[in-house]
């Protein structure tokens, strides 16, 4: 079973409440997913799920195609049935729950607008599906599209709107009928890069706004996670690898999953391990010692992986720092703000980045890079994904 | 288009215009220009004359006009409604079962309509399923060859909904009956239409199984236009011919209007 414990808590949020915005959500309520499986014949691809998603919390499942991430999501809102454990929203089992009984909100990849309704229409079309008097109907929606930055776009019909603002108002829709939980399925897939980016800058603003609402956000985007959620479940063949606060995960990967997926980080093979002072140890890689934080408390002699960021990495020309590397560039490119630099070292192929330099290395230039300790953490090794 | 060269083009429109004009228009002017004939002993009528379409709208003739749209809107309407349940309903069902009913609503189509005409009427011509010789076999029979073509329309239909369309309905509270309502039957007013198109297109032409089944006094327009021509009145035949290509395209070009606008959202 794949048990997830929360590694660290992110502060609630501490900025000020909209008022009219605030009010577009109830109290959130807990996620909860207790040993949940999901088979289709004799596949299964949720393995034994464990993970809670705390009241006004957004927790982000990811993971490559195939995980299981969406599964999960899909399972909270109704859509599949698993073949063992419970899904729980709030106290109450929806395990068997029908999806409309659910009290949920969802926003999928395609925005899934109805296109015969305009989108004030749209919006309406959860509180009429719960039998919500004209009058709350008539204060709501404006106020939902307010939310939203869409107040003037009402009238029109989603063929009339741009990829972004459809997704808007997919949210606004979402959140009208005031959901216990908000699930997002890959909501900015659809989106060009800019607008991703400024799609991904409101969502945030709106969960200022909406400190209260639960947000189970599914992404193969580990920017748009590690920017929105609290915490972060990484996942893989059905099952949950890791989970943790999104910085604790990003600093200190229990696994050389977690490591790769988010952030792709360097994995340098080592070997050796002997403690060091407080939570640091020293490793061998190569012929040279290294020294990391040994957060996971890996066992005295044993063989790691030392985890370390592109960007942790700073480069000098000569091996005159601690716990520096040798290699030889392999490749350099410029892309504006940063320099990539791809160097062997070791038997490793290795990633940097860097700000712009003035004179960057050339290909197969003898170099040499450190790293600070401190940023730097022990891994252990996982065969079965070796 | 395939042919690139501008002499490609010019010649392959001179081959596929005039075989247009032979296949289709030369019928079809044929019959046009024999309903408004008096007298036709050459290449052309000698005399022309708008006798035909008068006598028309009279008598036998007009019930038999009123008899063939009243049947194809009953039927059509009839085949839509359990096509469009049948096909909804199948859409649920696991694959083997779906396959098996599929096949099952698709059987009519494969049976000649005269073969269909005579089952009816040896089903229901001894009680307590006395239906031989009322409007209802008739109505049955255009029901029985019409629906697979209503179902599989709208089994089309729905297998090119969006489905995150529906299932999102379902996680804003909408039930079943209220998304079918508000979502599916909207998405799928297109495919509604051009279904009950096809099926009313294919009730007013029909002849093989009416002519087995039909009773006094509810004659449909194939039917009178097979007598009429039987009896050698070859211009009220063509004129009656006529009549029933306008009526069925007027009402096709009213519902595609209606579908078109359904598509555009």
């Amino acid at each position: 079973m794949a048990e997830a414990t929360v590694m660290e808590r992110m502060p609630a949020s501490s900025k000020p409440v909209v008022a009219s915005a605030s009010a577009a959500a109830a109290s959130g309520s807990r996620i909860g997913f207790e040993d949940v499986s999901v088979t289709y014949g004799s596949l299964t691809v949720l393995h034994s799920f464990t993970l809670t998603v705390n009241p006004g919390e957004i927790v982000a499942l990811i993971g490559p195609s195939g995980s299981g991430k969406t599964t999960a999501l899909r399972a909270v809102a109704g859509f599949v049935k698993p073949s063992s454990g419970r899904i729980l929203i709030g106290d109450r089992d929806v395990t068997y729950l029908a999806p409309y009984d659910r009290k949920i909100g969802m926003v999928v990849q395609n925005y899934a607008l109805f296109p015969h309704m305009r989108v004030d229409e749209n919006v309406a079309f959860g509180l009429r599906a719960h039998g919500a008097a004209e009058d709350v109907i008539r204060k709501r929606v404006p106020e939902c599209l307010a939310m939203v930055g869409m107040a003037a776009y009402g009238k029109r019909y989603p063929r009339e709107l741009s990829g972004g603002q459809q997704q808007r108002v997919a949210i606004a829709r979402a959140l009208a009928p005031r959901p216990q939980v908000l699930l997002l399925d890959e909501p900015l897939s659809a989106l060009d890069a800019q607008i991703r980016r400024s799609m991904l800058d409101e969502l945030a603003k709106l969960h200022r706004d909406l400190p209260n609402l639960t947000v189970l956000y599914v992404t193969h985007d580990q920017t748009e996670a590690l920017t929105l959620a609290n915490h972060i479940g990484i996942m893989r063949d059905g099952r949950l690898q890791a989970f943790g606060g999104a910085q604790s995960l990003f600093r200190h990967p229990p696994n050389r999953f977690a490591a790769e997926f988010l952030g792709r980080a360097n994995l340098l093979p080592a070997s050796d391990l002997q403690p060091g002072e407080g939570d640091r140890a020293h490793v061998r890689f190569g012929g040279t010692v290294l020294s990391a934080r040994n957060h996971h408390r890996l066992p005295k002699g044993s063989d790691c992986l030392v985890c370390v960021r592109p960007h942790d990495f700073r480069f000098t020309r000569t091996a005159t720092e601690p716990n520096s590397i040798g290699g030889t560039v392999v490749s350099v490119q410029w892309q504006g703000d940063v320099h990539n630099i791809t160097f062997e070292a070791g038997g490793q192929t290795v990633r940097m980045t860097s700000t712009p330099m003035a004179s960057p290395p050339a290909i197969g230039e003898a170099i040499a890079v450190h790293f600070d300790p401190d940023e730097v953490t022990l891994v252990p090794e996982d065969a079965r994904h070796g | 288009m395939l042919v690139w060269s501008k002499s490609g083009r010019i010649a392959t429109w001179a081959v596929a215009v005039p075989l247009f004009l032979l296949i289709y228009g030369l019928p079809i002017g044929v019959i046009v220009l024999a309903s408004v004939s008096g007298q036709w002993n050459d290449i052309l009528p000698t005399k022309l004359t708008l006798a035909h379409y008068s006598d028309a709208f009279r008598a036998d003739s007009f019930d038999a006009l009123k008899g063939s749209l009243v049947t194809g809107v009953v039927a059509s309407g009839a085949a839509l409604v359990c096509g469009t349940w049948a096909a909804l309903a199948l859409r649920k069902m696991k694959p083997v079962p779906r396959r098996i009913l599929d096949l099952f609503f698709f059987i009519p189509s494969a049976v000649p309509s005269v073969s269909i005409g005579l089952g009816l009427l040896v089903a229901f011509s001894q009680p307590p399923l006395l239906l031989n010789g009322t409007k209802m076999i008739v109505l049955i029979a255009h029901f029985v060859l019409i629906s697979a073509f209503t179902y599989g329309n709208v089994t089309a239909g729905l297998s090119r909904l969006p489905i995150d369309c529906e299932q999102v309905a379902e996680s804003l509270g909408a039930r079943p009956f209220y998304r079918l309502r508000r979502v599916t039957l909207p998405l799928l007013a297109p495919y509604l239409i051009a279904a009950f198109s096809l099926s009313f297109a294919l009730s007013m032409g029909e002849l093989g199984a009416t002519v087995m089944v039909y009773p006094p006094g509810w004659v449909t327009l194939p039917v009178r236009i097979f007598s009429l021509s039987d009896r050698g009145a070859i211009f009220d035949a063509a004129t009656m011919a006529t009549i029933l290509g306008a009526a069925t395209l007027l009402v096709l070009i009213g519902l595609s209007r209606i579908s078109t606008k359904a598509m555009v959202r």
